[in-house]
């Protein structure tokens, strides 16, 4: 039996205390007439299966997500961010779906800390299958609710009642009607959900597996959508601030003499914190470039050549993930050992859009638009560092030109806030790209060691795997092995920071790292077994999502079973990542005297469960093969005394139109099954599969990306 | 030094009492509001800031604005014409040639100057033209095909 509950009082739920801004009543009355469906998050995650949100606990109120208004529109009031993933698009098919509503009566709100619920942020492939699904179950209850009204209305059981484009008929008697706007017209329902209401069932979609255009497409080819730094206030100033040269270094001495008397310009201080500032950016360009500043550098030793070795020679403590047999009899019971260890670089998220916020503060109220894909821990940010109260800081999150994971900080946001305050004026911060390469929280260098066996059937013996730095995200062992064990190494507590600057998540953050060193391991045991690539994972697995991955990615390439290495330049490589199955396989040419490598073609397979908009998926897997291709082949932030060596698209290269294979994308049908993230599963394997494609052109083994000619080079001398 | 500056922007004559060292870019977003074109670099490696100019397409990142007196600069808020979409826009919406969209206007211009010059280009010529600019969410391939249907749009239209 379903329980619902109407009352405030019994709920917990108090419209004073908000977890946002405003003050959660006076939004309600704002909203006016109709139904709001508040969804109380704790609970839902739970029941929807889902893993945990990361960082501040969720707020004990309950979060409104939906509100059907008196004219029949529906509005989905959400914490997520739009920055190109789609879900712009997406969300609204799934309320349409189980609200039985034309899709154009959908409207949605996103990343306003004064309007919307309490969200965590918008990464890890979460809005879709954890948000997503919390909203399809507020929006299944607005129906209940509605069909409970329309029944009484019309006096006909619900069990009788049909809904199509928001209008409900009596199935026996078609000429009694009500449409939703009519039902809500004059009324202020008020429901507090949490229980999982049923939801649709995948054979009455209307919406749901269709595909669509981005709904905001126009806005953007026309120059129209908005992004932060678009945005102007009357008085607006344009800040500039002051850098040092490299990690490390101090401000010893500055002359502002030569700034102070240029016209439209003013000097901005706060100690080490300084700003130039003009109402005209170009101003405040040609000011920052005559601050005459003088640095002490505390030279930092580690640059990219040694990180790694500095890594492992770290104060480090490892974590054991996971444990199974014993690692000692599966080294026993093998015929033959392999022992790798596996490299990477820092990676720079290298969104086409810098950081950049405007920021105001009008009446002792602080609004700041930001691109971020983190809008309310960036105002948690902002009532630190202002000393403010959350009910007096604003967050709204315009689009965002890309974020990647790099839109998880928000520094650009404290320092636009910091400046509104000294100069009591809008201030616009937008970071230049050398300001974006020197500040980024790059994708973290790292190490993995895995040692493993085979006996001479080609089973797997045994796995041990240590990663180091790169945390467990994609280290799933995913094969069937008997003795295995992973082990996790990071930082001790009281250890000194290893990384020499911030890090933080890129595109399936470390996924790529582990997926690597498993898949190329796989590769190196499959080889020397004398078993063709595809048909060793197969023996090796029992997960069967993965076997079906496989099945679907070779049938698409037409796959032709060889030993490697074959001269053909194919490769294989498989993973999971947030939820979802993917299987790639890759076909390379090698140039053995340039080291140059070309991917030819590329098919990938993909089990994601429910597919809400199929031509947005495919756009995200091509956009994570795309990418992959820069990780893979020239992406690597150089270091060296603290600096950052790589400061623009001259130094730091990323994928190009002539880069681009022949793409075949395949999205297994498994309507059936709950809806998981597409954002990023298919990049995680696309370093790993060309290594392994080189691998069977060449005969020479990649142990590190990016894979620049010169290593290419290396690994052909060396075998 | 200010100096009068006097060029026409999306088909209409405008002056400017401007300091002609100015960079075009700023220029156009902050005096003249037309934040449809973006910085993404400020070197002329991304590409992100192209507009048109006497038709053809050029980086508004490393240009001042003295060099376009008497010019005739187009910008993506100039491209299409009573409310109807150029065809280059329109093929970048049919194709979701896009994904956060702040490199689809560089993307759009340079598109544009390169039909104008080739009207009819190989997949080949198409690479070589867009080479230059960058996408960091990767709709390249839905990208190549835009410029290909907008071509074929084009030529029918003549």
């Amino acid at each position: 039996m379903k329980k619902r509950q109407n009352k405030i009082s019994d709920t917990g739920f108090s419209p004073e205390s908000s977890s946002s801004g405003m003050k959660r009543r006076d939004f309600f009355k704002l909203l006016g007439g109709g139904i709001m469906i508040f969804v109380q998050p704790w609970k839902m995650i739970d029941l929807i299966d889902s893993p945990a949100e990361q960082g501040r606990s969720l707020p004990k109120d309950y979060n409104a997500f939906l509100h059907i208004a008196e004219d029949g529109t529906v509005t989905c009031y959400t914490g997520k961010i739009e920055m190109g993933q789609g879900i712009i698009t997406s969300l609204p098919v799934m309320m349409a779906d189980e609200l039985n509503v034309p899709l154009e009566k959908v409207k949605i709100i996103m990343g306003d800390t004064d309007l919307c619920p309490w969200d965590a942020g918008t990464y890890g492939s979460q809005s879709t299958q954890s948000f997503g699904q919390s909203m399809r179950a507020a929006a299944a209850e607005a129906k209940v609710v509605l069909l409970e009204q329309a029944s009484a209305q019309l006096g006909v059981p619900v069990s009788q009642l049909d809904v199509r484009n928001g209008i409900i008929t009596d199935t026996k008697d078609p000429k009694k009607a009500i449409s939703y706007s009519q039902l809500t017209k004059g009324k202020r329902i008020e429901k507090f959900l949490d229980v999982k209401p049923a939801m649709e069932d995948f054979t009455k979609f209307n919406y749901i597996g269709k595909s669509y255009k981005h709904s905001d497409a126009n806005l953007k080819v026309t120059g129209q959508a908005k992004y932060t730094g678009d945005h102007k206030l009357p008085g607006m100033l344009f800040a500039r601030i002051l850098r040092p040269p490299a990690y490390g270094a101090k401000l010893k001495s500055v002359d502002l003499s030569a700034v102070e008397k240029l016209p439209g310009v003013k000097v901005v201080r706060d100690s080490d914190f300084i700003a130039v500032v003009s109402e005209n950016r170009n101003k405040s360009d040609d000011a920052i470039s005559k601050v005459k500043a003088e640095f002490t550098i505390d030279e930092i030793k580690v640059n990219d050549r040694n990180i790694n070795e500095f890594l492992l020679r770290s104060d480090t403590t490892g974590n054991v993930v996971r444990t199974a047999g014993d690692i000692e009899t599966g080294r026993k019971n093998s015929d033959k050992i392999f022992e790798s260890v596996f490299y990477d670089g820092f990676l720079a998220h290298c969104p086409i859009e810098t950081h950049t916020a405007l920021a105001n503060i009008e009446n002792g109220k602080l609004t700041v638009w930001a691109s971020t894909q983190t809008p309310f821990p960036l105002q948690d940010r902002l009532v630190r560092e202002m000393a403010m109260s959350r009910e007096t800081v604003r967050v709204i999150t315009p689009f965002l030109g890309g974020g990647f994971g790099g839109k998880s900080a928000v520094e650009q946001a404290v320092e636009a806030a910091r400046l509104a305050k000294l100069t009591g004026k809008p201030v616009m911060v937008a970071w230049t790209r050398e300001e974006e390469f020197f500040y980024d929280t790059f994708h973290t260098a790292s190490v993995v060691r895995v040692n493993s066996g085979i006996d001479n059937s080609g089973k797997i013996t045994f796995w041990d795997y240590n990663v180091y730095y790169a945390g467990t995200r994609g280290a799933e062992t995913i094969y069937d092995v008997p003795n295995a064990k992973t082990i996790s190494f990071s930082k001790s507590r009281n250890a000194a920071a290893a990384h020499p600057f911030s890090t933080g998540p890129w595109r399936a953050p470390n996924a790529n790292t582990n997926t690597f060193a498993r898949e190329v391991q796989i590769d190196i045991m499959a080889s020397k077994a004398g078993i063709d690539a595809l048909e060793f994972r197969l023996k090796n697995l029992k997960d069967e999502k993965m076997i079906d991955c496989l099945k679907a990615v070779a049938d698409k390439f037409g796959y032709v079973p060889a030993k490697s290495p074959s001269g053909r330049g194919i490769g294989i490589a498989c993973g999971s990542d947030a939820g979802t199955w993917v299987a790639h396989i890759a076909e390379v040419k090698v140039d053995e005297t340039t080291g140059k490598v070309n991917v030819i073609r590329i098919a990938v397979a993909q089990d994601m469960g429910l597919c809400i908009n199929p031509e947005g998926a495919l756009i995200q897997m091509e956009g994570c093969i795309t990418m992959g291709l820069g990780y893979t082949f020239t992406e690597e932030v150089k270091f060296e005394g603290g600096n950052i060596l790589s400061k623009n698209f001259d130094t730091y290269q990323i994928p190009r139109f002539s880069w681009l294979p022949k793409m075949d994308c395949v999205i297994l049908d498994r309507k059936d099954k709950p809806p998981r993230g597409g954002g990023e599963p298919a990049i995680v394997a696309m370093g790993a599969v060309v290594a392994n494609a080189i691998f069977d052109a060449t005969g020479a083994r990649l142990y590190r990306y990016p894979m620049t000619p010169e290593r290419v080079i290396e690994a052909i001398k060396k075998k | 030094m200010e100096k009068k500056i006097s060029f026409v922007l999306n088909g209409k004559r405008t002056e400017l009492l401007i300091d002609p060292t100015e960079t075009l870019l700023w220029v156009l977003r902050n005096q003249l509001g037309l934040t449809g074109t973006k910085y993404g670099c400020g070197i002329g490696y991304c590409g992100a800031c192209t507009v048109l100019i006497d038709n053809e397409p050029v980086r508004s990142c490393s240009l001042s604005a003295g060099e376009v007196a008497d010019k005739k600069v187009i910008t993506i808020e100039g491209l299409a014409k009573n409310g109807k979409l150029h065809p280059v826009q329109k093929a970048f919406a049919e194709n979701d040639a896009l994904q956060c969209g702040f490199c689809t206007p560089g993307m759009i211009m340079n598109a544009v100057g390169l039909l104008n010059k080739k009207p009819s280009p190989t997949n080949d010529e198409i690479i070589s033209g867009m080479e230059d600019n960058l996408c960091r969410c990767a709709a390249h391939k839905r990208i190549i095909q835009a410029v290909h249907d907008a071509a074929i749009e084009m030529k029918g239209g003549k």
